[in-house]
């Protein structure tokens, strides 16, 4: 690994301040980013520190909905979300294992919006709000395709706002080595609104199932889908299961989400 | 080069980081604590778990300069004070946890973590928070019983399979 300079701000601004040097990167967990600083795919000339910062850390009941502070850890949210929103507690209780659940953070997630990742189908599926040191950006704006959001030069996410679904889940059919998602849907209903995000499967990355989620409007069961089909052409195909596989996972677990939502 | 000071098994301890130095590393080469092994070094075998303000994490994938300040526990501090083995040690040995020793430093510091949260897991429980954890050699179901062993319930059921 390449060195670099290593700071570790104690509040938002001062992370900001220290972001606009030249070459500087965002640390939360450095669950993904080590392992990518290691490969050399990155190498940041300095390496701001997120974790010192108190006022990004913490899960509360705020206007409208569940804040999660982006510096907050998945083992955090598993244990302090359950009481508000049991659906993303136990996306978050199902990401990696023990150790990278008490390091890794839903910002660093959200930011890295791997494609098969977890966090980006709750966070598109719950409808939340992604808020930055400059801008409060809707979910469905925040994710732009593989490993790429809205987020602009120097800008970090400082919290996400998630709406409280009447009912939620998130199932998640593991790719057993590395345990993310080999696809993992989330379904969220509210009211006559229902939203279904699928991640692990799209090419374009996490994703939302829009006819499922107007048949799912129309009768929230897992009958209603069963005459829909997701296109195979837009599925990744790699060695641990191919694009029609993965179509059919889709639907397969877009079922279970809405059984195990009840 | 950067003086960082830990706190590790109960001692005050400092000594020079670089950025990029890992956590596992501050302690092998830095201390001379090589009970942490270091495995695979992507943050996928947990043979270098350690715990970091009592939480269980896998210090190839953490920067020593990013806990400074930080509590931490190896596989050294789990020892009885007179140098016998510590609870969950002997439950190893006794049920025959390990083979080669590799993950085991990874083992004992994650099954130390997982009876903190909950002293009596069940047999699903201890699989389930092991995930992290990969053993080459003993086809786990021994690590199994000597966890549950560890946490004071009666293994004569448990099969070695
Ligand atoms: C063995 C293993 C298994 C895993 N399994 C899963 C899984 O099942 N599901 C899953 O979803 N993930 C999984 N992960 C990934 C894990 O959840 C990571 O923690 C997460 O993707 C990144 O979060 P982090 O806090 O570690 O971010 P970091 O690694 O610190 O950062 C990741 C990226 O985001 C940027 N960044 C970090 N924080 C911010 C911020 N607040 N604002 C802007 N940019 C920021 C960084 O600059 C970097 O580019 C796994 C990882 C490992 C090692
Ligand atoms: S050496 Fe750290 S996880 Fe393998
Ligand atoms: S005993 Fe050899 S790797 Fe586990």
């Amino acid at each position: 690994m390449h060195n670099f300079d290593f700071v570790k701000p104690a509040s938002i601004a001062d992370a900001v301040k220290a972001l606009a040097s030249d070459g500087a990167q965002a640390l939360s967990g450095g669950q993904t980013l080590l392992p990518t600083m290691k490969q050399r795919l990155a190498a940041p000339a300095v390496l701001v520190s997120l974790t010192g910062i108190a006022e990004m850390r913490g899960v509360c009941k705020g206007d409208g909905g569940l804040h999660v502070g982006a510096a907050t850890s998945h083992a955090t949210v598993a244990k302090e979300a359950a009481a508000h929103y049991p659906a993303l507690a136990a996306l978050a209780g199902g990401i990696g294992d023990p150790a990278v659940r008490n390091r890794g953070t839903i910002g660093g997630s959200i930011a890295n919006n791997d494609p098969a990742a977890c966090y980006p189908a709750g966070v598109l599926g719950s409808g939340a709000t992604v808020v930055t040191n400059r801008r409060k950006i809707a979910a469905d704006d925040f994710f732009q395709g593989l490993f790429s959001t809205a987020l602009e030069e120097g800008e970090i996410v400082t919290e996400v706002r998630f709406p409280i679904p009447e009912k939620a889940a998130y199932v998640k059919f593991r790719q057993p080595a590395s345990r993310f998602a080999l696809t993992g849907v989330f379904v969220a209903k509210t009211g006559g609104t229902v939203r279904v995000a699928v991640t692990g499967a799209g090419q374009g990355g996490v994703f939302r199932w829009t006819e499922a989620e107007a048949a799912l409007a129309r009768a929230f069961s897992a009958d209603a889908i069963s005459g829909l089909a997701v296109p195979a052409g837009d599925m990744i195909s790699d060695l641990h299961g191919t694009a029609a596989y993965r179509a059919n996972l889709v639907k397969v677990l877009t079922g279970r989400a809405v059984t195990a939502a009840g | 080069m950067t003086k960082v000071s830990m706190t590790v098994n109960g001692k005050a301890v400092s000594g020079e980081a670089e950025g990029r130095t890992l956590l596992s590393a501050f302690l092998r080469e830095g201390l001379g604590l090589t009970g942490t092994h270091v495995g695979c070094d992507t943050s996928q075998c947990g043979a270098c778990v350690v715990h970091v303000d009592g939480r269980a994490v896998k210090s190839c994938t953490v920067f020593a300069l990013d806990v400074a300040g930080a509590e931490v526990r190896t596989i050294e501090g789990m020892a009885n004070l007179d140098g016998s083995l510590g609870t969950i040690q002997q439950a190893f040995q006794d049920h025959h946890g390990l083979q080669c020793g590799f993950c085991t430093p990874g083992m004992v510091m994650s099954a130390a973590a997982l009876l903190a949260e909950n002293p009596k897991p069940s047999e699903a429980d201890v699989r389930h928070y092991l995930e992290g954890n990969i053993c080459r050699c003993t086809g786990y179901h021994n690590i199994v019983k000597a966890v549950l062993a560890a946490s004071g319930q009666d293994v004569s059921a448990v099969a070695a399979e």
